[in-house]
């Protein structure tokens, strides 16, 4: 997908999600047990899910809560990432050994059945799904940071920078990391994509977001319940996710196209 | 005698993984606020509940637990399930064949669609087969796998009434083949089209750079048939980096299972975790949570002895 047409998707949905509550102001947890499954109507246009609630309203609900998610555990991962990433690159040795070899263990282990032990046993609060999401995708990161910093250490510049007598903090801080900007927006826009998909999951398995707060992925639990009578009902949160996953992919395949000419 | 200590020192550190994973998850379940589940049963008396303490020892101090529960773990015993009441370890390996099944096939039928696809797309890069490879491998990648599958039972059981919803087989009908591939179709579907877009763009990358390698030139300066080119030349390169890609995607494969499997309704291991996740039962989801870490050290070992012996530059250096 060309960039610019990306681009205009993520901000079309950023739109729906925050500023559409402003023009439609329909309460996305107010319950109506005697239209519940309806059809759409003026009052209700995408219909009521299966406790009577706006789907509109909740869709756009859903949309601020698995945004936030996923655009907040993307920053933890790059985070993690840049850390584990640059220090591995930049210290060489058996800090590296040490660190790399951790990522190897990290990527061994499926990032869905950590999150399932973690969030089972700590309890599925927001702050620990944004966490434990974060926690579980910087490893990409984290290896595409230290190759980078590895080629990037013996560069002149960076001799210039150690000459005037600059320390190692100071010159991966100034030096090294304005050069990754490249390389971390491309791993952003693909990671807000699978850091969505993966709270939909998590949500839709019901360890994820926890209802009442609507979020895309536990509208479509609710909806497994009235997939012959209202397949509708699955059909509209999943073409949400959808169109966001295929706008920041689209947007990273072309940033990393423009990177890479 | 040097590719024997590289595969043992491979086996040594997936070892050591899989010994880091059972103590993160030691150290997971035992610094939980308000310890294991079963001591928060609110019907349980102060006396109860230090009596049940002292029974599952976590009365001692943390490293004597944690001394015991590895030498249980080296008995193969991973304590008993809180949700069925039985051993936790026989409960998830139970359902390991059908979870076998499902990723097994899963990943042949991507492997079938993905290496010819890719092979035909890298050999023609730019033509209108490539781009179309090229969308259905983005979109592929882009679709939430539970969704997907959601889609799949409104279209083909719902609407249609071709095939069922779910479950292994239709009751009445156990034995029959023909009713259990039906069962097989759509979950195997939906777990392998995220993988087989995922290698077809690694085989599509490889062929097209492959091709214009000096020495694939050299042969086809030399007047090499086309076909023993592509056989020789081109695909002894392009495919090597494929078994790497196969290691590296078995972990999401396990969570796609999982995925799969909840939707489907399919008893295997992946929604056993779901449910004992969903639970609480700590001893099944840890079981799960070692097994699966076990088996993708498991898978990836045996991916480096198959790049042994098909790349000759890890025999010889």
């Amino acid at each position: 997908m060309p960039r610019s047409a990306s681009a205009l998707l993520l901000v079309l949905l950023v739109l729906f999600a925050w500023a559409g509550p402003l023009l439609r102001r329909t309460d996305p947890d107010a319950l109506d047990l005697r239209h519940t499954v309806a059809p759409r109507s003026a009052a209700h246009p995408l219909g009521t899910d299966e406790s009577g609630r706006d789907v509109l309203a909740r869709l756009m609900a859903g949309g601020r809560v698995s945004l936030t998610v996923g655009i907040v555990a993307t920053f933890v991962a790059l985070l993690l990432g840049t850390l584990v990433g640059a220090v591995a690159g930049w210290r060489g040795g058996w800090v590296e050994s040490l660190l790399m070899r951790g990522t190897d263990a990290a990527m061994a282990v499926p990032p869905l059945f950590v999150a399932l032990a973690v969030l089972s046993i700590y309890g599925s609060r927001l702050w620990l799904v944004v966490g434990v999401i974060g926690a579980t995708s910087w490893t990409g990161v984290g290896r595409l940071v230290r190759a980078e910093v590895l080629a990037l250490r013996e560069a002149e510049f960076v001799l210039a920078a150690r000459a005037l007598g600059r320390g190692g903090a100071g010159i991966v801080l100034r030096h090294l990391l304005p050069q990754l900007v490249p390389t971390l927006t491309v791993a952003a826009s693909v990671g807000v994509a699978w850091a969505i998909l993966t709270e939909s999951a998590l949500s839709f398995l019901g360890l994820g977001v926890q209802p009442p707060r609507a979020s895309w992925g536990n509208m479509l639990t609710g909806a497994q319940a009235s997939l012959y009578t209202a397949p509708r009902l699955a059909v509209w949160p999943g073409v949400m996710i959808l169109l966001t996953t295929l706008a920041c992919n689209g947007l990273g395949e072309a940033l990393r196209r423009r990177h890479t000419r | 005698m040097a590719h024997l200590r590289f595969l043992l020192r491979r086996a040594v550190q997936g070892l050591a993984v899989i010994w880091i994973v059972t103590t993160i998850t030691f150290a997971l379940i035992h610094l939980a606020p308000g310890g294991p589940s079963i001591l928060a049963d609110p019907k349980l008396s102060p006396v109860e509940r230090r009596a049940a303490e002292e029974r599952l020892g976590l009365d001692r101090p943390l490293a004597v637990q944690y001394l015991v529960w590895q030498r249980n773990l080296l008995r193969g015993d991973l304590g008993r399930s809180y949700l069925y009441q039985t051993p936790a370890g026989r409960t998830a390996l139970a359902r390991v064949p059908n979870t076998a099944l499902l990723a097994g096939l899963a990943l042949l039928l991507s492997l079938a669609v993905a290496v010819p696809a890719g092979i035909y797309a890298g050999r023609r890069p730019g033509s209108a087969a490539d781009r179309l490879l090229g969308l259905g491998s983005f979109a592929a990648l882009s679709v939430p796998t539970f969704w997907f599958g959601i889609v799949l039972i409104i279209l083909f059981a719902a609407l249609w009434h071709l095939l069922p919803a779910g479950g292994t087989s239709t009751p009445g009908l156990e034995g029959s083949p023909a009713d259990r591939v039906r069962h097989l179709l759509l979950p195997v579907l939906v777990l392998a089209v995220p993988v087989a877009a995922e290698f077809a763009r690694y085989v599509r990358s490889g062929v097209a750079t492959a091709a214009h390698a000096p020495h694939v030139a050299a042969a086809r300066a030399r007047g090499l048939d086309e076909r023993l080119i592509l056989r020789r030349h081109v695909l002894r390169n392009a495919l090597l980096p494929l078994v790497t890609i196969v290691g590296l995607q078995a972990p999401l494969l396990a969570g796609g299972a999982a995925i799969t499997e909840t939707v489907f309704s399919w008893p295997g291991m992946g929604r056993l975790g779901v449910e004992a996740a969903l639970g609480r039962d700590y001893p099944v989801v840890m079981a799960i949570t070692l097994g699966v870490a076990a088996a993708v050290v498991a898978i990836n070992l045996v991916l480096d002895v198959v790049y042994y012996l098909v790349d000759p530059r890890v025999r010889i250096g």
